[in-house]
């Protein structure tokens, strides 16, 4: 009976967001028709009724689904697909977005939560403009609810019920998998309203300073969220797939990164826009382009295209209907931008000379669009050749290295610059003349990198680029500090963070070391200064599997250091080993330790690695997602109506040229 | 001074800039598709001579069954992959995947060596039991194709 209800409330969520999407809109393109105001008004104000009972039919589905797990329901498809009865409690919760069809439904949960979030702190805009952005939500939500309806039902009953479930993915079974998803997913599906606001200003014909104002503490906070979300990811993999990687250029974390690189695009251009009225065209045109990639990424990794293209052929009805949506979303919101963009163009006379604060920001978005772009087709292209039956091929970190990493260099050394610069017209002799100690301190900080510690020339060019980032930041934050905002002290994070995150990947690409051994217990294996001795071996069995604890004591120079407990599984419903590592982390190393396979004659084979400076990689990712979420916090976005409303362009008339 | 140029040069040189930086992206595109592409070859490729020597590529199809065999170090295993039609050696120094087993699907990316072993520097097993690397699949679809053809 609850899977049936399930089922309803997401027909009934569907015609809600049908409401949602049209009336609105319509209304509000008819708001200024005389005699017909009264209903449109009523159609007006029927945008936040419709969202909030949108969200509340979506959360009841989703809380159904959560119900399916926890009681074991395995007459529920999906239910009986990703969950056992031997799975822990929590683990069945979050297995509710473990497969397509959960993820899916958790997608339109947080396009609920956002579009209601919208609808509650939207009460200083004017009525067409929150009616218009809740309307592009709705259409959005009408597109996944359809899929979900139509191609990807969770409440699909299998009937007889499977006595017990096929079980989680062991590799899912992590407390990385209760926060991850949902992270990202914030930060993917937050992109949704940025665009929506895009799509209003298009269809409204105008963009002030104003509209930028509203939309950016959106953006900024589902960029936090993206990051966040990114950066858990990579996290998890780091201790949960047992091998100390942390970023595989795989297709699933490009998919995410491609998002994210735009996002950071739109964040800086956003600010051009609200600060000088430039760059509108292109701030909507990149919303558009943030958030087409969200959906590209959601569905790259959800279709099974990537696991292989004929996955995705196996349900032709899913493909179809993903390469239609898309067409539609990002086509239509293309057509509707080539029509409309010149309406919104740049205010007359708002100018920038050449070396100009606007013109580094734009140098910034160029090279992280070109750097998406780069993802993109490294991402995409082994996909059409083997579509085509073209070949097979496959694209490795190889070509993402050589092409990205030369890509950031400029960003890395304008990064710092760009705050010093002054808007619409800089001197560089005199940029350069103040930025003359921080150089200073860079250069000496290199020479001593290359001497002291006898870098490579790779890790002194990564040292130095991070040191002129931290120091040129540090620097502004010095001389400017008094009487600032906090979108400047976000900024002023957001970049510190970057610097210490570029030194952490420095470091630990450059320097980390680690060495694959044959142990008995007893037995002692090296990388850097560490020995790793193998102590003992015990049983360690869980719920749904068994498995062997190692016990490792490290030392330096005789010294302890650590102990460690690497672990073996072996996952009895779905007969898969897993290899759980152990670490132990540092403010200037982790110790990595797992446990490969029992070899016949009674050895295990051991990796044992010393990663210098990992934390620095986790804690700058941090502080670049806190450096956002403190930008987002600014006074200025709670600011009443009243002066919200004030075009602020006008200010900027007179030109340099 | 920048700020005598008039809006339409400033235009010029910031498309310049824009295009400049698209064109060292594309060409550090070419160049890293140039010496990164890795191509996929099955077993029966390798053993015909169509694969490139000296670079590295992809092989994939089922591990033989009982052809693991271990160096006296431990660290270092030797394996025979099939496409059912052809097979090749294939040693690696390191740590197998946890997927890893005799007679399942495996890919794995390396190079040639003179003597026709295939060195791997990278054994790929999927996330997931059931899963089959579908380029592994496809090689032992290739190749059982080809048993069939030659059977009289």
């Amino acid at each position: 009976m609850m899977p049936e209800l399930g089922h309803l409330a997401l027909i009934l969520a569907l015609c809600l967001a049908c409401l949602q999407g049209f009336l609105p809109l319509a209304g509000s393109l008819g708001a200024g028709t005389p005699g017909r105001g009264a209903s449109n008004l009523r159609w007006v104000a029927l945008a936040r009724p419709a969202a909030a009972g949108q969200a509340a039919f979506v959360t009841l589905a989703f809380a159904i689904l959560v119900h399916a797990f926890v009681v074991n329901d395995f007459s529920v498809a999906y239910v009986a697909g990703n969950s056992n009865t031997a799975l822990p409690l929590v683990y069945r919760v979050t297995a509710t977005w473990g497969g397509h069809e959960g993820s899916l439904l958790l997608w339109v949960q947080v396009l609920a939560l956002w579009t209601v979030a919208v609808a509650a702190f939207s009460r200083r805009l004017p009525d067409e403009v929150v009616a218009r952005v809740l309307s592009v939500l709705g259409l959005v939500s009408i597109g996944f609810l359809c899929f979900m309806l139509f191609t990807s039902d969770p409440f699909d009953r299998t009937l007889p019920a499977p006595a017990d479930g096929r079980d989680l993915n062991p590799l899912l079974q992590d407390v990385g998998m209760i926060v991850h998803p949902p992270l990202l997913y914030m930060g993917y599906v937050g992109f949704s309203v940025a665009f929506a606001f895009a799509i209003a200003a298009l269809v409204g014909g105008k963009l002030d300073a104003a509209w930028a104002r509203w939309a950016r503490p959106w953006t900024l906070v589902a960029w936090t969220f993206l990051t966040l979300g990114i950066f858990l990811g990579s996290f998890w993999a780091y201790y949960e797939l047992g091998w100390g990687g942390w970023w595989f250029w795989d297709a699933v974390e490009n998919a995410s990164f491609m998002p994210w690189l735009v996002g950071t695009a739109l964040v800086h251009s956003l600010a051009v826009t609200e600060k000088r009225g430039l760059f509108r065209n292109w701030t909507v045109l990149l919303a558009i382009l943030a958030f087409s990639l969200s959906l590209l990424g959601t569905f790259l990794v959800r279709s099974g295209v990537l696991t292989s293209v004929h996955a995705f052929a196996s349900d032709p009805r899913r493909g179809l209907f993903i390469l239609v949506f898309l067409a539609f979303v990002i086509g239509g919101s293309l057509l509707l931008y080539a029509w409309r963009a010149p309406a919104i163009g740049a205010a007359p006379g708002a100018r920038f000379s050449l070396f100009s604060r606007e013109s580094l920001l734009l140098l910034n978005n160029v090279l992280m669009l070109v750097a998406a772009a780069t993802v993109l087709l490294g991402t995409l292209y082994p996909l059409f050749l083997d579509a085509l039956g073209w070949g097979k091929i496959s694209v490795g970190p190889p070509y993402f290295d050589t092409v990205f990493v030369p890509l950031m260099l400029p960003v890395l050394l304008f990064i710092a610059v760009g705050p010093f610069a002054a808007w619409k017209h800089a001197q560089a002799a005199q940029v350069a003349r103040r930025l003359r100690p921080a150089a200073l301190l860079t250069a000496a900080a290199g020479i001593a990198a290359a001497l002291l510690a006898h870098a490579t020339p790779a890790v002194a060019l990564g040292l130095v680029l991070a040191a002129w980032t931290l120091l040129a930041t540090l620097q502004h934050l010095v001389q400017h500090r008094r009487g600032q905002s906090a979108a400047w002290w976000g900024m002023i994070v957001a970049h510190a963070g970057v610097g210490i995150f570029v030194a952490g990947v420095t470091l630990v690409k450059g320097t980390e070391a680690a060495d694959d051994v044959s142990l008995r217990v007893g037995a002692t294996a090296h990388a850097g200064d560490y020995a790793f001795r193998f102590v003992s071996l015990d049983k360690a069995d869980g719920t749904n599997y068994v498995g062997a604890r190692a016990t490792f004591e490290v030392t330096k120079d005789g010294a302890p250091v650590a102990t460690l407990y690497p672990e073996k599984r072996f996952y009895t419903v779905q007969q898969m080993p897993t290899t759980e590592a152990a670490i132990d982390r540092g403010f200037l190393r982790d110790l990595y330790v797992s446990l490969g396979e029992r070899t016949p004659d009674g050895a295990w084979i051991v990796r044992v690695q010393h990663k210098p400076f990992m934390g620095w990689v986790w804690g700058g990712a941090l502080i670049i997602a806190s450096g956002g979420l403190l930008a987002a916090l600014d006074r200025r976005y709670r600011a009443r109506r009243a002066t919200a409303a004030v075009p602020v362009v006008t200010t900027t008339v007179e030109s340099s040229a | 001074m920048t700020s005598a140029l008039k809006p339409r040069h400033k235009r010029l040189i910031l498309l310049a800039v824009a295009l400049g930086a698209l064109a060292v992206a594309t060409a550090l595109v070419l160049s890293a598709f140039k010496n990164n592409l890795v191509f996929f070859i099955t077993p029966t490729q390798v053993l015909s001579g169509d694969a490139p020597r000296g670079r590295i590529v992809r092989i994939g199809g089922l591990v033989e069954s009982g052809s693991l065999r271990r160096q006296p170090d431990g660290v270092t295993v030797g394996f025979v992959v099939t496409d059912l039609a052809n097979k090749v050696r294939v040693s690696y120094r390191g740590i197998l995947p946890d997927l890893f087993k005799e007679g399942k699907g495996v890919v794995a990316q390396g190079k040639l060596d003179g003597a026709g072993v295939f060195v791997a520097e990278q054994v790929l097993a999927k996330h997931d039991e059931n899963y089959m690397p579908p380029e592994a699949s496809y090689a032992v679809r290739e190749g059982s194709r080809l048993a069939q053809k030659d059977k009289p």
